[in-house]
């Protein structure tokens, strides 16, 4: 264990990032630290008076970080940056984030790559709505250290009072989200006063200057001690050699370990470790190193897996919950998919849930069915593959994930406490099937179903059943519409229209029916199937996955539809033993739903669908996964 | 863990992004210290192989000390080098004579476009670094460009968590930059403890030493007494002048750079 013994983080630069509303001088602040730390390149600060002075502009500190014209011109930051410094105590990344609304994504990239963080509030103004929304954000990305600087103290004559008062509304805030800063400190950016010479006008203040706060954080501290994260990166096949790459992500693994690799759970011991140009050859690695290893056994690992000692596992799991940051044009909703990227894995999930959206500038609570761009909210997610991740509390570089829709990083989240699949057993159905229907069910997010729609020519079965098939698609849901005019020209092609072909014909779509439902698809058929008996069969075959819902409405309100002019045909006697017509049909007794289409709209109708939908097929999936394990029907 | 092995941790998991997301991959090879260490760095994630073609656009105005050393490296390191010129610009006489600025963008940036489009790479990897100047500063690690290769500085995509943008729309292309995150004195000490070998021109003669390397007309030795990789650091510890202080195409105007930037300059 030399190699962790060793560590030591001091030498390294600690990545700050600078945050706060537009206008409220964290640029000006950044160059002024620059300039009074000596760490500015020779003639910039000439450079910058002419670029000043070209404008007709006072001395602008701030483009020493606004490289871009348009920053300059425009007078505001848009997109982050980068530069370094030192102190006498150590060197410094800072990272300038733009304060303006529109350009928060790029706030974010700057700020998630910081270990502190400096709010910067305009004491003339107060902890205004980006002042506030920065700070939620610096504490949901896990920036734990925070000091809030009061800028432009000159322009309110260096008031006690004045910079109290701003004081107090910023602490109040930050103490309803869990945040202590460390230092409250009153300067003026522009004329230098505490940043890093203390200044004469304040002498009521005696906490620390900027840069006395900035040395006061503490550098990161090492993930070597942690539980062993490795996330494959990638497998290479190099001089017969097969090399598992990845980076340690959390703790540490030497030549001998027995790692477990989720999903799955397959197990092998490290053989070696690889490297190129190596004083001496590795035996063992930490937190943070980009590393290959090889195995003692051929076990089958790919990109997106990760590794683990089997005592300290990730939790694998379908759902999550998370707190989440929105970034995307269009605003999250419930049943939309998306791409989520967790370490080196990604999964297409769908959102099932919003449980709330938070409003940042006070804190409240709203139910609400999206999140806006820029906004913060809580939400379940659900994947159809098994997702490797840990609490980002616990192990936050797999705590974490970002969210892809198209092409675009459109958001990023915080899992909060993930809990295993509670995966049923898997002896309670003997398909001889490897893979259970209870499974299934876990991995959709819903049960195998058939819905079965009986119902007058004319009533709305095929209206209703493509409404439904396209409104459960939207929500994620395995779905598809059997129709029976589809059915009769394809499987059903040698069957006629003599009672003998109609049952057959019913019972073959009842077996693909259940076919579609064992295989986990929620199924709609949409035929007339006029007679109690044949309806009896394919409830018979269909089991358990049999719904029967009663499309109603009466032959009058069908006949005055007549969408395929089948009743005009049959009044003129060229359809012989048309349901309805001339021949009965038979409601059923005991369905298990029945929508009257003749006194509701479309959508009132879809609307109960659906609900009936959630009820039986998707809760139940979803809360305990058993609802679909009563054995062969 | 030291600054110098974080640093290279970093730049290792960058590669392995970019090679396991990225069909159609190659890297800028400039001859200069920074694309060195970079192909040092590929060999190290790569445990030993450089698994993509190494690009060289060659504006003919090299100083030729470079082109010597390119051709000396390419062999003894095994590389697949794809050379990249405007041979149409060059026959009509470009050169530095007819503006900087013209002459960086026919030479270098439409010499590229021609050899990435030619070749069908989809993203080329880049040794370019956030300390050089302001506007590399506000980079991406995956930078996606348009279609005409140029940089939309104003609408960049949110990058953190080291969740690179992988996926882009057909016909638009990406920069991959392994080592945006280092300085000149990090490449410098990276060069010292790995023993890579760089061009000549860095070391001082005569009371001169090129800082940073590009065509002959544009590029002026800066003073120095450095002649070996220590003094060098040494040097560098001390200084306060800008790396591309001798990189005449800069300062045409006050945004020449950023202009040549978002044209698809690297």
């Amino acid at each position: 264990m030399n190699a962790i013994v060793g560590l030591s983080q001091t030498e390294l630069r600690l990545p700050i990032v600078i945050v706060g509303h537009v206008d409220h001088g964290k640029s000006t602040l950044v160059g002024r630290l620059l300039n009074d730390t000596g760490s500015l390149p020779e003639g910039k600060v000439e450079a910058l008076r002419e670029m000043s002075r070209r404008r007709g502009m006072p001395f602008e500190w701030s483009f020493v970080m606004d490289a871009l014209q348009a920053e300059r011109d425009q007078g505001i930051t848009i997109d982050t940056t980068q530069v370094r410094f030192r102190t006498a105590v150590r060197p410094y990344v800072i990272i300038d984030a733009p304060g303006h609304k529109e350009f928060l994504k790029n706030m974010i990239t700057g700020a998630a790559s910081a270990e502190a963080a400096l709010l910067v509030i305009d004491v003339q103004e107060g902890a205004l709505e980006q002042s506030r929304r920065h700070a939620y954000l610096l504490h949901l990305l896990g920036v734990r250290q925070v000091a809030v600087v009061i800028n432009k103290m000159d322009m309110c004559d260096f008031s006690a009072e004045r910079y109290q008062a701003v004081s107090d509304g910023i602490l109040g805030y930050l103490s309803e989200i869990g945040v202590t800063p460390s230092a409250v400190v009153p300067v003026s950016a522009r004329h230098g006063n505490n940043v890093v010479e203390r200044c004469r006008h304040m002498a009521w203040y005696t906490g620390p200057t900027v840069t006395e706060a900035l040395d006061a954080f503490t550098a990161a501290k090492s993930l070597a001690h942690r539980p062993l994260r490795l996330p494959v990166q990638d497998v290479y096949k190099l001089d017969e050699r097969r090399i598992i790459a990845g980076r340690v992500e959390s703790g540490h693994l030497k030549i001998g370990d027995t790692l477990t690799f989720l999903p799955g759970g397959r197990t092998a011991t490290i053989a070696s470790l690889e490297s190129w140009n190596e004083p001496t050859p590795r035996t063992e690695a930490v937190a943070g190193q980009s590393i290959g290893i090889t195995l003692d056994q051929p076990i089958f690992v790919e990109r997106g897996h990760v590794a683990s000692l089997a005592e300290h596992r990730p939790v694998e799991t379908h759902t999550l919950r998370v707190h989440l940051f929105w970034l995307g044009h269009e605003p999250l909703t419930v049943g939309r998919r998306y791409t989520l990227k967790v370490a080196t894995a990604e999964h297409d999930v769908t959102v099932q849930a919003i449980e709330r959206v938070i409003d940042v500038e006070d804190l409240s609570n709203h139910n609400g069915d999206r999140v806006e761009r820029n906004g913060v909210g809580e939400v379940v997610l659900h994947s159809r593959s098994a997702m490797v991740v840990d609490d980002f509390v616990a192990v936050a570089r797999t705590g974490r994930a970002v969210i892809v829709d198209g092409y675009d990083v459109v958001g990023g989240c915080i899992i909060q406490q993930p809990k295993a699949d509670e995966m049923p057993a898997r002896n309670l159905i003997a398909t001889g099937h490897t893979v259970t229907a209870d499974e299934r069910a876990w991995v959709n997010g819903h049960l195998g179903g058939v819905l079965w729609f009986t119902g007058l020519s004319g009533a709305g079965k095929s209206t209703m059943a493509m409404a439904l098939e396209r409104e459960l698609f939207r929500k994620g849901i395995q779905v598809y519409a059997l129709d029976g005019d589809g059915i009769r020209q394809g499987l059903n092609a040698d069957l006629g229209f003599s009672p003998d072909d109609r049952t057959e014909n019913i019972r073959r779509v009842a077996q693909v029916g259940r076919l579609f439902a064992e295989a986990g698809v929620i199924v709609v058929t949409a035929l007339i199937s006029p007679t109690r008996a044949d309806r009896a069969v394919a409830r018979r075959i269909g089991g358990r996955h049999f719904h029967e819902i009663h499309i109603s409405a009466d032959l009058a309100v069908c006949e005055a539809r007549d969408t395929k002019g089948l009743y005009r045909k049959a009044r003129a006697g060229l359809i012989p033993e048309f349901t309805g017509v001339s021949a009965p049909y038979e409601p059923p007794l005991t369905p298990e739903l029945t929508l009257h289409t003749g006194g509701q709209t479309v959508e009132d109708c879809l609307a109960e669908l659906v609900a009936y939908v959630e009820r039986t097929l998707i809760r139940p999936a979803r809360q305990g996964g058993s609802g679909a394990n009563t054995g062969e029907p | 863990m030291d600054q110098l092995s974080a640093l290279e941790d970093q730049s290792i998991y960058i590669f392995r992004e970019a090679f396991n997301k990225i069909d159609k991959l190659a890297m800028l090879w400039s001859i200069g210290k920074d694309s060195n260490v970079m192909l040092w760095l590929a060999r190290k994630a790569f445990f030993g192989h450089v698994p993509f073609p190494v690009v060289h656009v060659d504006t003919s105005y090299k100083i030729p000390e470079m082109i010597t050393f390119r051709d000396r490296m390419a062999r003894e390191w095994g590389l697949e080098m794809v050379l990249g010129q405007n041979r149409a610009a060059l026959d009509d006489g470009m050169g530095p004579q007819r503006g900087r600025i013209t002459c960086c963008t026919a030479l270098k940036t439409d010499g590229l476009k021609a050899v990435l489009a030619e070749q069908g790479y989809t993203a080329v990897i880049a040794g370019i670094r956030r300390d050089e100047d302001g506007t590399r500063a506000k980079e991406r690690v995956f930078s996606p460009r348009g279609l005409n290769a140029e940089w939309d500085f104003r609408d960049q995509p949110p990058e953190f968590w080291d969740q690179f943008k992988t996926t882009f729309p057909p016909g638009t292309s990406l920069r991959v930059h392994p080592i945006l995150h280092w300085t000149e004195l990090d490449v410098w000490k990276y060069i010292r403890r790995e023993n890579i070998p760089v061009v000549d021109l860095y070391f001082a003669k005569n009371g001169k030493r090129y800082r940073s390397l590009g065509c002959a007309p544009c590029t002026a030795p800066t003073e120095s007494t450095a002649t070996t990789v220590d003094e060098i650091i040494t040097e560098l510890e001390r200084t306060r002048t800008s790396e591309r202080s001798g990189r005449a195409q800069d300062k045409v105007s006050e945004d020449a750079f950023e202009r040549l930037r978002a044209g698809g300059y690297m």
